[in-house]
């Protein structure tokens, strides 16, 4: 293989994830979302796991990289609750 | 106190906790040494180097037994034009002799090894455990929650990171400022290691450290590049705030980067293994909490936001070390509990690390040049391509087009308010 462009979801499959399914560790209020005119989720999520689907803001939680950018920039409070998943779920570095 | 009680519970098996848990342990104490992924450094990213001094600091000779990469003997600094690239190399060699300065790191392999010499001491390491809250008793922190479990102790370490969740449950600080952070994006690319050698013009064991601008369509940012055995760590990391109002992802700017010929060149037939991201502290010391300790718990690494950042010299887990070496002695030496808190903040001083922060207090102002991130760099490169060109038409007049490509960039006007502005900061 060779170096080419990734999307971010060939980039996101290049990782370990054990996904806690039903159980997001972070909570978006999309009603809020729905307001915010700024959404700098859109933009700065490293997984890109924040996006516009017909004016509607989606988020997937399954591809976190549990930094915490979206919390830190959200201007109007469209994330309602973050934490880290819970304990043996979420992403696995292994060469980071 | 109850029987089951430890003298410290450490939350965080990075460098911070590590090298507190390690260092209580030697001395001793019960120590559990708590790590929410399923080993020690699996959550963790980082752009990839350690400077030596804060393992000698822990123990002299410990970083031979470390999982080091590569002894960084040649610093780079890039700058990116659109298709070109002015590189400024410094190779000294005297940085990989005796003790050497630093060494490129990986997080999963260095943490995961720390965390085992932890337990070689004797402390409890505990992985794939969140610790969820804190107890609170008399206003007195004395334990923290793992779901149904409560683990009790003297001390509570938080070193859980940039994010520190407990440190804002303890009410020590407020989250983050988007103003205070940086966001780092990062691909792991294998490459075969004589590969990484040619191409770098190392030996086997020497390293290349490289940073870039000019690659963050003007966002305050700017990329790294690290050298890894049989590795390379490429990465950019972005001023949040202004890459919310680009336009454009930062992953996408971050493939350009990846992309460019300059860049491509180098990572050309390796494999792309894995993407991470990750919060940097960037306000340096102005960006501390005023308080790190309540009783019964102290702060420390990137927790305590940690960090230096001189655009040449990027530092975290070197203090992050030196900072859970200062908590572990304001443990050991404190004579009541009251008392830890403010033991560890001299500790902080004494060790050096306070004062290391205030002498560059002022540089991460620097970054509020955004001309740096794009303006500047494409005039080094334009004025390299002007005075490298030879396409036998007749040349401009060189001090002419030299003034026209200055001013096609910035204003004398500019140029002087930024070298003011650079000139306060340092």
């Amino acid at each position: 293989m060779s170096i080419k462009r990734l999307s971010p979801e060939e980039a996101l499959a290049l990782n370990r994830f054990d996904v806690d399914d039903g159980n997001p560790h972070i909570i978006v209020d999309k009603a809020i979302c729905a307001q915010c005119t700024a959404r700098p989720c859109l933009y700065v999520c490293p997984a890109r796991l924040y996006r516009l689907k017909d004016g509607q803001m989606t988020f997937e939680f399954a591809g976190c990289l549990e930094c915490g950018t979206c919390r830190v920039t959200c201007t109007d409070g469209g994330v309602t609750s973050w934490n880290y998943p819970r304990a043996s779920f979420g992403v696995t570095f292994r060469c980071s | 106190m109850v029987d089951d009680s430890f003298d410290a519970i450490v939350v965080g098996a990075g460098p911070a906790g590590c090298a507190c848990a390690y260092t209580l342990a030697k001395e001793g104490k019960s120590v559990l040494l708590l790590e929410r992924g399923n080993s020690a450094g699996a959550k963790n990213v980082s752009g990839g180097r350690l400077y030596t001094y804060a393992l000698e600091m822990l123990e002299p000779g410990m970083y031979k037994r470390a999982p080091l990469q590569r002894k960084i003997v040649r610093e780079q600094i890039m700058m990116l034009g659109e298709k070109s690239a002015t590189t400024i190399d410094y190779c000294d060699f005297g940085l990989g002799e005796e003790v050497p300065q630093s060494y490129s790191v990986v997080r999963a392999s260095l943490d995961e090894w720390f965390a085992s010499e932890c337990e070689a001491q004797g402390a409890m390491v505990a992985t794939a455990q969140l610790v969820d809250d804190l107890v609170v008793e008399d206003g007195k922190i004395v334990g923290i929650k793992c779901g149904e479990d409560e683990m009790r102790a003297n001390v509570v370490v938080a070193a859980d990171g940039v994010n520190s969740l407990l440190g804002q449950k303890a009410g020590l600080f407020p989250d983050a400022k988007v103003k205070a952070v940086g966001v780092g994006v990062k691909e792991t690319i294998e490459l075969p290691d004589d590969v990484i050698s040619q191409r770098f013009a190392v030996k086997e064991d020497e390293g290349t450290a490289r940073v870039a601008i000019g690659c963050t369509e003007g966002i305050s940012g700017g990329a790294f590049l690290y050298t890894n055995k049989g590795s390379i760590s490429l990465g950019i990391v972005f001023n949040p705030e202004q890459a919310a109002k680009n336009g454009r992802h930062i992953q996408e700017i971050f493939q350009d980067f990846k992309t460019h010929p300059a860049i491509l060149a180098l990572i050309d037939g390796g494999t792309s293994v894995e993407f991470g991201g990750h919060l940097v502290p960037e306000m340096g010391y102005h960006g501390v909490p005023k308080k790190l300790y309540r009783e019964g718990m102290l702060v420390v690494g990137d927790a305590a936001q940690f960090g230096i950042n001189t655009g040449l010299i990027i530092r975290g887990m070197d203090l992050a070390i030196v900072s859970g070496l200062a908590a572990a002695k304001a443990i050991l030496n404190a004579k009541t509990g009251a008392e830890v808190g403010p033991v560890y903040m001299q500790q902080l001083e004494q060790l050096g690390l306070l004062n290391n922060m205030k002498a560059y207090s002022e540089f991460h102002n620097i970054f509020e040049i955004t001309r740096i991130f794009k303006e500047y760099p494409a005039l080094a490169n334009q004025m390299l391509h002007f005075m490298f060109t030879v396409d036998g038409k007749v040349p401009p007049p060189m001090l002419k087009e030299i003034i026209r490509i200055v001013r096609s960039n910035v204003t004398l006007g500019q140029m002087a308010s930024d070298g003011w502005k650079a000139y306060r900061s340092i």
